[in-house]
Parts: structure tokens; sequence; C-alpha cells
């Protein structure tokens, strides 16, 4: 009745146990693993920003000091220029042309051409390829600024041209007039010095001046907003060692380093920049490698879980199992033990009845020898009448005693039994159910059997189970019951051994079910009648006794149920 | 009566169980033995204080009073007295205590007639 709700509630259990066990386990073993790796790889990705930066921005201060070498260098020797020979000598075009040569043999093609510029603005000598003599720089922005200073240095520009270029004037005085000796540098030679600046895939560098416009190669398809910029060009004067490194979404919502370093004493800005993702690409690696790390890590922890929570609760739930069998088989020998209980008191009872009972008849008995009785023609029925009181009080006498005995051996004290007297008593005790159910049994014990050292009671369990299920195997159509026991030698496992076989020649067992009758909870009895259990504890007694327990069948021809219970060793046993 | 010669043996049944003492003695008595039958342990005690008894038949299961103690009694007053007890099927340890307080032997009940009688003779020639 409750059996069912009994049953229901532990799968319930189980579930909720299995759940528990894989949410812990996975918690316990992931939370950990990923705090760590969280951990390291912050670690990791910080000290690494960290170096990424120090690189980058001692990258752009090494071109920052190149180029401000390069313009002083250029600076100084167009200032040697100017001190080393007077307006006279530079104002003519071939003098002015071999100084161009000679710098051009030194330097390269730095210098484009050379020009000397008097105070009015026009360019009194020029060497170099453009047809600029006599031009007129009255009005050129650089020419009022480069008149104001020792010496200049402008932004790039178109100039008269018409290609971008940039210039370095001195001033110098000639006869109290002030002159300018200026210089083209090569632009193309100049955008090299920042062009080389090439890391990754999207690493670049140009140089702005305040204005923000190029003063290298426009890269207006790749920076076509150069508002970003101007904060830097603002800020240019807290730069700390000259350089101010920053990250920031670009209007394309990637991440972008800038590297800002300022060039000719703050007038320009040299500008690295290169895409985040480009410049932590190793750490993009990384990263990724290690959330593979850890899902692979994830994976194999919650496969474990499962596998493991699985197993666990298999195995509690067999335990549990294992458990509840024990207490069946607790509850069924209390049962017994009532039972016995119960027995010794009806036996008592009856006793002293039938004793009176005997003793009466012996009173008869006795009276029946006085001579006033010798006589009577019924004297002989009355002595067979009363031979047979006696005999039937003796034969009540006998059972009482059957059973007290039964009911004594409900301990399970291990002590020397002897199995064919506890089979006799068995025997006598189902003989009535046997032959209610037209069974005959045949006891084949083999004499002077050793005695066994076990639990008489569980070993009666055993047996009265065997008798009855082979009885209820046999109740509706009769037949034979046969018990024997025998002495066996030398079984390799269990040495010397009795041999007891309970066979019954009903309907047998089907094969499908003769692999399952040891199992607890089988049965092929009704509901309500069996609990499939006995045989069950059958096994689990005889198991423990040491011994062996095996069933054969065979359809309509009946069951055999072979007991094989070890003696005990020689020096303690038949000694 | 079959060869048993056991005239002017006194002796002392002690059974609850009024039936069986009474058809016992008659029995006894029949054999020519002088025997008082009492039901309780008790009686019993008053019993021996009037009269002496050769041997005394008791049942260690009453109602009244434990037969051991009553066997306790019987031997400290009188210890020249046989004492067999009778005890019931399967409560022979409370037989072997009697044993060791001194009782001659025991009996399990049901028993037969003959054996007690033979039981009687020994206890009387062994005092």
């Amino acid at each position: 009745m409750t059996k069912q709700h009994d049953k229901q509630k532990p799968n319930n259990y189980y579930r909720l146990l299995t759940r528990n066990m894989l949410l812990t386990i996975i918690i316990v073993s992931v939370m950990p693993m990923i705090l760590i790796s969280g951990l390291i790889l912050y670690q990791f990705e910080n000290s690494y920003q960290e170096k990424v930066h120090a690189h980058l921005k001692e990258l752009v201060l090494k071109h920052k000091q190149n180029i401000d070498t390069f313009l002083r260098e250029k600076l100084d020797n167009i200032r040697f220029l100017g001190i080393s020979f007077s307006f006279d000598e530079l104002k003519d075009e071939d003098f002015l042309r071999d100084r161009l040569a000679g710098l051009q043999q030194v330097y390269g093609r730095v210098f484009v051409d050379l020009g000397v510029v008097n105070s009015e603005g026009i360019q009194v000598a020029y060497a170099g390829p453009f047809k600029l003599g006599r031009a007129v720089y009255s009005d050129a922005s650089w020419f009022s600024t480069a008149l104001q200073r020792d010496y200049f240095k402008s932004d790039v520009f178109l100039g008269l041209r018409g290609l971008p270029h940039f210039i370095i004037a001195v001033r110098e005085n000639w006869k109290g007039e002030k002159w300018i000796l200026r210089a083209t540098i090569d632009f193309v030679a100049f955008n090299n010095l920042v062009e080389n600046i090439r890391i990754g895939q999207t690493g670049f560098a140009f140089i702005l001046n305040r204005k923000a416009e190029f003063q290298t190669k426009p890269l207006l398809e790749l920076v076509p907003d150069r508002e970003p910029y101007m904060g830097f060009l603002r800020d240019s004067r807290n730069f700390k060692d000259g350089v101010r490194i920053v990250e920031q979404d670009n209007s394309t919502g990637h991440k972008i380093i800038y590297v800002a370093a300022v060039l000719k004493h703050g007038d320009w800005l040299l500008v690295y920049q290169q895409k985040a993702s480009d410049a932590f690409s190793d750490l993009g690696t990384t990263i990724r490698i290690t959330l593979a790390l850890i899902l692979m890590g994830t994976i194999c922890i919650v496969t474990t879980a499962f596998v493991l929570s699985r197993k666990m609760v298999a195995r509690v739930a067999k335990a549990d199992r294992e458990n509840e069998l024990m207490n069946d088989q607790i509850v069924e020998t209390g049962k017994l033990a009532s039972l016995g209980e119960m027995a010794t008191g009806i036996a008592h009872e009856i006793n002293n009845p039938v004793a009176i009972m005997v003793e009466e008849a012996g009173w008869i008995e006795d009276l029946m020898e006085e001579e006033e009785f010798q006589k009577g023609e019924n004297l002989a029925e009355f002595e067979r009448a009363l031979k047979q009181i006696k005999t039937q009080g003796r034969r009540c006498k006998d059972i009482t005693h059957k059973l007290l005995s039964f009911a004594r051996k409900t301990d399970s004290r291990i002590q020397d039994v002897s199995v064919n007297a506890l089979l006799e008593e068995l025997i006598m005790l189902s003989e009535q159910r046997a032959k209610y159910s037209n069974v005959t049994i045949h006891a084949a014990l083999q004499e002077n059997l050793p005695t066994v050292r076990v639990s008489e009671s569980e070993l009666q369990q055993v047996f009265l189970n065997l008798i009855n299920n082979a009885l209820d195997a046999m109740e509706k159509i009769g037949g034979n019951l046969r018990i024997s026991t025998q002495m066996e030698e030398s079984h390799i496992i269990i040495g010397d051994h009795i041999l007891i076989e309970v066979a019954d020649d009903g309907p047998g067992i089907p094969t499908v079910n003769l692999a399952k009758i040891f199992d607890p909870f089988f049965t092929t009895k009704p509901v309500g009648k069996g609990t499939g259990l006995g045989l069950s504890i059958c096994y689990g007694i005889i198991k423990k006794m040491g011994g062996n327990i095996e069933a054969r069948s065979v359809i309509d021809g009946g069951t055999t149920f072979t007991v094989k219970l070890p003696l005990p060793k020689s020096e303690e046993g038949n000694a | 009566m079959k060869g048993v010669h056991s005239d002017d043996i006194r002796l002392l049944l002690v059974d609850d169980e009024v039936g069986f003492a009474e058809v016992i003695a008659k029995r006894l008595r029949k054999r020519g033995m002088v025997v008082q039958a009492v039901f309780t342990g008790t009686d019993a005690v008053r019993a021996i204080r009037k009269q002496d008894f050769d041997v005394a038949i008791l049942d260690l299961k009453m109602e009244d009073m434990d037969g051991i103690e009553v066997l306790k009694i019987f031997k400290r007053a009188y210890p020249e007295m046989a004492v067999i007890m009778l005890t019931g099927h399967g409560s022979e340890t409370a037989a072997k205590e009697g044993l060791e307080y001194g009782a001659f032997d025991y009996l399990t009940k049901p028993c037969d007639l003959e054996d007690l009688v033979e039981k009687i003779n020994q206890a009387v020639q062994a005092s």
C-alpha cells in the first residue's frame, strides 16, 4: 500500500542527490579554476599592456629623437653655411650651386635647393632644380617669421613650386642689412624617417603641425578625421618625457592606441597609432588559448562530475537497497522469533493437559491390574484404548517438544549444528502441510555427518524457506519432496563440505526466471503473496556461512536446490 | 508392581498443576510409596516442617513461588532429603541451576511414570 509511495520518493531523492552532487563538484572545481585563470590573465594582460606601451613609447621617442636630430643637423649645416660665407659670396649662384653640390655629396639628396633672400624678400640667388631665381617671398608667411628669428624651420607647404616641402632658414646680417639663407628639405627623405615606423598590420606614424595638418605624406584614407589629435596638440606641453600614450575608440568603434611625441619644440606632433587588437594580438592569442583551456577544463570537470555523481548515487542507492533488504531480513527474523515465542506459549499450555491425560490413562492401567477388572470381557479392548491414549499423548509431547526446540533457536549465535537433526525437525514440522498438499517427503540423510559451525536459526530459516517454496510449487498437483544430505570432500573453494539437496518434482522454473531467483524482490507469486526476498535472504545467509547455494530446474521435471556448507577446518572441528 | 519395590518411601510431590499432581500421587501410592501432594510452594514448605520425607518431587514452575527458591529452602532445612525437579521442555537452564543447589536430578515434563519411579529409587539408594 505505502510501498509504491516509498519507491517513488527515493527516485526523487536520488535525482536531487545527483543534482546536488553534480552542482557541488562543478562549482567547487570550476570556480577556483575560473578565478585563478581570470586573475592570472588579468595580471598578464596588465603587464603585457604595460610592456607594449613601454615598447611603443620607446619606439616613438627614438624616432622623435631621430627626427629632432635630423632637423637640428640640417639646420646646423645651413647655419654653418651662413656663418662661414658672406652674403656676397653666397649671392653668386655658381658659388651657391657648388655649396649645394657639396651638401648633397655629404648628405645625399636631402637638401633640394638653396636660396639667398635679401631683406626685401627677393631671392637674389638660387641653386636647385626649380626655376626660382628672383622669386619674391615678401608676402610668404615663412619669410616674415624667418626675418624675426635667428633661424626657422617651416611647416610643410606647397609654396611657389606647388610641391609639398618645408624649408630651413637662417638669418644673417651683412652691412646692417638682414638676409636669409634658405634650404629646402627633400620631402621624400624626411617622410622616410616617419614612414619607416610600421609595426604589425595597422601600425603607422605621421607628423602633424599645430593646425593638425599632415607634415608627412597625407594619410587621408587612414586618418580622415584629425579631431582626436587636437587634444594632443593642446596638451602637448604637459607630455611626460615628451611622450603621451592613450587608448581610445575611434569613429569606427575600433580601439586605437595613440602614441604622440612633440617635435620642433612643440610645433609638430609625431603620432604613432595602431589598432589595439593588432598591438595586443599576442595577448589576444593568449586569451583565446586560456579561454579554450578553461572551456576544455570545464567540459572535463562537468563530464567527470556527471559520471562521478551518477556512479556515487548508484552506489548510495545500492547501499540503501541492501540496507532495506537487511531491514526486511531483520523483520523476517523478528517475525520468526515472535512466532517462536507464540509456539513456546502454546506448547507449554498444551503440555500440561496432555501430561495429565497420559497420567490418568496410566492410572486407569494401574487400576486395571486389580483382579476385578482382570475378568472383564472387554479387558483387551480397554488395554488397547489406553495404550492408544498413551501413544497419542506421547505424539503430542513429541510435537510440543519439537516446537519448543524450534522456538529456542531464534538466536543467531554460531554453534555446532547437526544438519540432519535440523532437517529432521523441519521435516517433522512440515509434514502436516505436505500431507495437506498431497506431497510425500523423502529424506535420505547420510548418517554420522560431522557438525557445521553456523547459526542454527539462520540455517533453519534457509531450509524452511526451501521446503516451503517446494511445497508451494507442488501445492496444486502434489508430488515428492526429496531431501538428502551427504558428505563431499575437497571442493576447490569451500573444501570438505556437506551437500544438501532439496528437490521437488513440481512444474519447474523457466530458464529466464532461474537466473533471477536469488535477486531481491524477484517473485513469481501473486502480488501480496511473496516479498521476493526469501531466496535472496537464503543466498545471503549461505554466502555468509562461506557456503554455496545453486538451483537447477527442468520444466515439468522439478527444481533442485543444492546447498553446500563448509565443514570447520580439521584442527578445530573433528579433532 | 513389575519388580519395582518402593515400599515405605516417603515422598512429597509439589506441583501447582493439581490434576497432574493428584494422578501422579495416586499412581505412586499404588506402587507402595507414601505420597503427600501439595499444590503450592508455601504448602510444600509447611509440609516438610510437619513431617520428614525421603524424596521431594518439585515442579520448578509454579504460580506462587519459584521452584528454585523452594529448593533452596528444602536443602537448607533438610539437606538429607533428595529432590527431583520437574521442568518444562526447553527450560533445562533452570534445572541445571537447581543441580548446583544440591538437587538430585531432573526430569522434563511430561515424563514417563516408570522413569520417575526409577529416578526416585535411585535417589533413595543414593541418600
